[in-house]
């Protein structure tokens, strides 16, 4: 081969070259991983904001990995954590499973007070016990609660009932109207122990004793169950999204939507869904917590954007956080977004929402009604570290008494004996 | 007319008779019961998301016809409506609240008419909705996901082919010791289904190095024992003596494996190829695992993303599944006969 | 595999280029091999064949399963197996312990026997099944019939689709408003809602998965009919042998090796069975159709407090089973080749 010596020059000039641009943009551009779901369209909005943080700092690039709720946030973002292969930032609803993986904020944040100011309760859900961390803000503050579908009750003549109501007037009405229309099914529930809480709540379910420990059996989780067995047995509720449903968690949003059921209990993410899918197909609304002899409550939640603790960047990180936690920024997310804000000033001085439909601004309102009226148990149950094992053991459990795999009282044997294993596996 | 008559092998008479019919007969209802679900899929993946809900389902995707009224800016819904007089009129209409609905007629939009709900129905025609195809496209990166799916699995294909046609050359064609512990070893990682071992190769491969990273999940699968054993089947019908004068004539193994060998066993190796493209792209858990950031996803993983959010769209959902199934349609279809004779010529001796 | 006519002129133009380019690459992959062999001398070049494969192997399904076996000696909820208690058997104990093992209600792991008894249900009629269906259409196919490779193709064609894509299509049909139920109205039955009753639930999951993967067992049943030399069914004809004693006596004999190799693979690959039934009913209602590849997968993976370890021993409990099905096949297969030998 006689060509070596000019095949010779080329790569030594290419490396050089490689390794001139190497240099000329090595610590140029940081860029972040965020993993995020969807509700609605959130991450649109999310995109936005931050295309215009990028244009006002280009040393920083940001890239939204959007992942399915069930598989991505629930089943394989703890497994990246613990592997440490997460990503920067995450948004998530299990604040107190996770907390160990969040990344305290504090020391790179300039002004941590303003964090303390508005966020201040809510930090108390993503810290582990007993830490002062900052990991992030709540991207919504969410309530449960039923949605009707007021079209319906007017074509069969029914009143939608007003004031103080039970669960099981709202089975009896709803049946009457989902007859009168010839609707398949009069309610639905989301396939989540979190949703059937607050009715057993208000039923009396106390879920705590008096240290601390989780009792799942008593009186009122005993009589809320019973109805839930009781509405499958006799066609109340929507078979599909507690029995049929594949996966861990089901919602029932697509039977309410399609005008397939009555009454749907779920909650306040909701609204930003289904002001874009239904539009005027039908007249929906959110109707208060029915009461039990305990309360009138439903669940409080929400999902928080968190730092990571294993990211390599964390004064990026806490910038970009800085940027989406601001005022400004999160009074044009929640406007758009149809979310409750979970930031104490927005909430006192009102968010402008975004919308065409009265419907989404009135349902936004009741469910804002709602939170205080939401029960102290409610509030526990939510801040409560291990508060997941005790949803799935109910989801679970209760299902296979709906299909006759379990009685009911054997089944409440068996969700404490997979909660107390959780809890002592995870200790 | 004998069971008997009915499954012997040979045939001879001229014209059709009973079992001849019969023959037929199982073979249409098997055409019907195998692609008949497969071709509701592709009929409903062009209906309107109303055309999927409604009970009972039309076979042909209808959609509403829809006509321009001055006056309104999107098209509206047509319907026959039986007016009041008897007679029935196609009307348009503009909003449908609760029991009534309102009607305008399209030549003459002026005047809106209250119309009770049941006496309209909807005026329909066959419309093939192309906008499940292109609406989703627009959200879901489907070029990336088809590029990383089709490197995957050609990738994946090839070392496989080569690895695993080395592997079974050595197992088919030399005699060494500890020749039968390799081959049972590998055949008893048959009995393990990667969703077992799911977190110790998760780990391994977090070691490695290769999480987010496509070569986490063509390597691991590359070393098939399918592959292996039906290659080794393969070769074990090559005679001998061909290798033995290739020896002689001075070529080294590894010229006699790839000149000798290898291209005899070339059915083998097509059938495995074949297998090989689908199972990598229908390849679902491992890159689920592996694959944690968007821009890396396969195919499969980002239609399962994509049906997994919490609002399922069934007719976004339904577009992209067909999708999905195209490519490996098309591979099938020039491919088929290398298929069925390939299997059948290498499972038999088993 | 004849080449059509037709592209014959191309296919050997993309033939001579393909060649080019194999003998190159190969060329290029002995310049690493073959100074090997003149290390090792050609003795030891199977092992030097075997290597890729065997790191592979070693790496990514050996030392995983090994791996598994010690995580399953362990408990906690920590990933890393260094980080995790070493238990014992524990959880092993957890597994057995039962009041009585033909009820799994008694049994502190209910759902891990659920999940066997699912399994076996399974297996039985979904092997049986398909073995038959496989059976009587490839003695279809094998009849002197117009246009076979179509249909053999058309049997074929469920078993290239992916598992979730099966699911779904099987769902869509097969839910409340699906068109089977539309067909069942259509004839004056009453709707079921297939996919949420216990029963009809493990039915269809059985049908789907034979629908699925029979086309591949037929061919090779046919493949194996096929090779019954035509001699045998001469004699039989000419000894007066009528059909169904033809059947028994010439095709089912020399079928049965085949049969064999079919029947332990079935068996192995419905053992595993986990994304098409996952998909489809995720192992509900309840957990009328969880498979026990489910109940790893969930116990260990897809649930909020991972249980590696107890997963880890349900999938070696697994093994066992798979490890049992697996010598059979080959004790059975040596001794029928045997037979024909």
């Amino acid at each position: 081969m006689t060509k070596t010596r000019k095949t010779r020059a080329w790569p030594r000039l290419l490396f050089a070259l490689a390794t001139l641009f190497a240099l000329a943009t090595a610590g140029a551009q940081v860029e972040l991983r965020i993993t995020w779901y969807d509700d609605g369209n959130e991450g649109q909005v999310l995109r936005d904001l931050l295309d215009r943080f990028e244009a006002e700092n280009p040393d920083i690039r940001v890239v939204l990995d959007t992942v399915p709720y069930a598989t991505g946030i629930l089943q394989s973002l703890p497994l990246q954590l613990a592997s440490g292969e997460g990503p920067d930032i995450a948004r998530v609803t299990d604040l107190g499973g996770l907390s160990q993986y969040f990344l305290d904020l504090r020391p790179h944040l300039s002004d941590a007070a303003y964090w303390e100011a508005n966020f201040g309760p809510f930090l108390d859900w993503m810290r582990p016990a007993g830490s002062d961390a900052i990991p992030g803000f709540m991207t919504q503050l969410t309530v449960t609660g039923p949605f009707v579908n007021a079209t319906l009750f007017e074509q069969a003549g029914v009143d939608v009932p007003t004031g103080d109501t039970t669960w099981e007037e709202w089975a009896d009405v709803t049946r009457q109207v989902a007859e009168a229309t010839g609707t398949a099914y009069a309610m639905v529930m989301d396939r989540t122990g979190h949703r059937l809480a607050g009715p057993a709540i208000s039923y009396g379910a106390r879920v705590f004793d008096e240290d601390g420990n989780v009792v799942i059996d008593d009186e009122g989780m005993r009589a809320m169950m019973q109805l839930m067995v009781d509405w499958h047995a006799d066609g109340t509720m929507n078979p599909d999204v507690w029995i049929g449903s594949q996966g861990a968690y089901a919602a029932g949003n697509e039977s309410f939507v399609n005008g397939q059921v009555v009454l749907y209990m779920s909650g306040s993410w909701q609204v930003g869904q289904f002001d874009q899918l239904i539009g005027d197909a039908f007249d929906w609304r959110v109707v208060p917590n029915p009461c039990g002899p305990a309360a009138c409550t439903g669940m409080p939640g929400g999902a928080a954007l968190v730092g990571i603790a294993d990211t390599e960047h964390p004064a990026e990180v806490a910038r970009v956080m800085e940027y989406l936690a601001s005022e400004e920024v999160l009074a044009e997310f929640y406007a758009r977004t149809l979310f409750i804000p979970g930031h104490l000033g927005l909430a006192e001085r009102g968010v402008d929402y975004v919308s065409d439909s009265p419907s989404a601004v009135d349902a936004l309102n009741v469910f804002a009604s709602q939170v205080g009226r939401l029960d102290q148990v409610a509030y526990d149950l939510q801040a409560y570290r291990y508060n997941r094992f005790v949803f799935d053991a109910m989801r679970d459990r209760l299902t296979q008494v709906f299909v006759g795999e379990l009685t009911l009282d054997e089944a409440l044997q068996r969700m404490q004996q997979d909660i107390d294993a959780g809890i002592a596996e995870a200790q | 007319m004998s069971v008997g008559a009915f499954l012997t092998r040979r045939r001879g008479r001229c014209g059709p008779d009973v079992s001849d019919v019969l023959t037929y007969a199982y073979l249409a209802v098997g055409v019907i019961v195998m692609f008949g679900p497969v071709a509701w899929l592709v009929l409903s993946s062009f209906k309107t998301p109303a055309g999927l809900v409604e009970f009972p389902p039309s076979l042909l995707p209808m959609a509403p016809l829809t006509a321009e009224v001055e006056g309104y800016d999107r098209p509206l819904p047509l319907y026959d409506v039986t007016l009041p007089d008897g007679t029935t009129a196609r009307l348009a209409q503009v909003r449908r609240v609760g029991l009534e609905a309102q009607m305008v007629d399209p030549d003459d939009p002026g005047e809106v008419l209250r119309v009770p709900v049941a006496d309209r129905t909807e005026v329909r025609s066959l419309q093939f909705r192309f906008e499940n195809y292109t609406e989703p496209l627009q959200r879901f990166n489907f070029l990336t996901y088809l590029k990383n799916s089709v490197f995957v699995t050609v990738t994946a294909t090839l070392i496989t082919l080569v690895v695993n046609s080395m592997a079974a050359f050595a197992l088919a064609k030399y005699r060494f010791r500890g020749r039968n512990a390799v081959f049972l070893v590998i055949l008893g990682t048959l009995m393990i289904p990667l969703s077992v071992v799911l977190v110790p190769v998760y780990l391994v491969i977090m070691q490695v190095g290769w999480v987010n990273n496509l070569w986490g999940v063509i390597i691991p699968g590359a070393a098939t024992p399918t592959g292996v054993f039906l290659l080794r089947q393969y070769m074990l019908t090559i005679p001998d003596e061909l290798m033995d004068a290739a020896r002689m004539d001075g070529a080294s193994e590894w010229r006699i494996y790839w000149q000798v060998v290898l291209p005899l066993a070339a059915p083998a190796l097509a059938v495995l190829a074949i297998f090989s493209v689908m199972w990598r792209w229908n390849d679902f858990l491992w890159p689920l695992i592996v694959l944690t950031r968007s821009e890396y996803f396969t195919l499969q993983v980002g239609l399962n993303a994509f049906q997994g959010e919490l609002n399922v769209q069934w007719h976004y959902v339904l577009a992209m599944t067909v999708l999905t199934l195209l490519p490996i349609t098309l591979v099938f279809s020039f491919l088929q006969r290398f298929i069925t004779t390939g299997v059948a010529s290498t499972g038999v001796k088993g | 595999m004849e080449p059509s006519a037709a592209s014959r002129g191309l296919g050997t133009l993309l033939g001579r280029a393909a060649e080019a380019v194999y003998a190159f690459v190969m060329g290029l992959l002995g310049l690493v091999v073959e100074p090997l062999q003149r290390l090792l001398g050609v003795r030891r070049m199977p092992w030097v064949f075997l290597l890729p494969n065997l790191s592979i192997f070693g790496l990514f399904v050996l030392f995983p399963v090994f791996l598994n076996l010690y995580v399953s000696l362990t408990g906690g909820t920590q990933l890393f197996p260094q980080d995790r208690p070493f238990v014992g058997l524990a959880n092993y104990e957890r597994l057995f312990d039962c009041g009585s093992y033909a009820d799994p209600n008694s049994c502190v792991e209910d759902r891990f026997w659920r999940a066997v008894r699912n399994t076996t249900t399974f297996v039985v009629f979904q092997v049986g099944g398909m073995v038959l269906v496989s059976l009587v259409t490839a003695v279809v196919l094998n009849r002197r019939i117009r246009f076979r490779s179509f249909f053999r193709s058309v049997y074929f064609y469920p078993v290239l689709l992916s598992p979730v894509v099966v699911a779904l299509i099987w769902k869509w049909i097969l839910q409340r408003d699906g068109a089977l139920n539309a067909l069942l109205i259509g004839v004056g039955l009453e709707p079921v809602n297939f996919l949420l009753d216990g029963r009809w639930a493990m039915t269809w999951v059985i049908v789907v998965s034979v629908w699925a993967h029979m086309g591949f067992y037929t061919l090779i049943l046919l493949a194996g009919l096929q090779s019954i030399p035509a001699e045998l069914y001469d004699a039989a004809a000419i000894d007066g042998a009528d059909g169904w004693r033809t059947f028994r006596s010439v095709t089912l004999p020399l079928l049965m090796p085949t049969m064999m190799v079919v029947l332990v693979l079935a068996l192995i690959r419905a053992v595993q069975t986990f994304d098409e039934v996952y998909v489809l009913t995720g192992g509900g209602p309840g957990t009328a159709t969880m498979m026990i590849v489910q109940y790893i997968y969930q116990t260990g993976f897809a649930t909020q407090v991972q249980r590696f370890g107890l997963a880890a021993a349900a999938s070696v409990l697994l093994g066992l089973v798979l490890l049992v099905a697996t010598l059979v096949q080959l004790r059975v297969g040596r001794r029928t080749e045997g037979h024909l030998a």
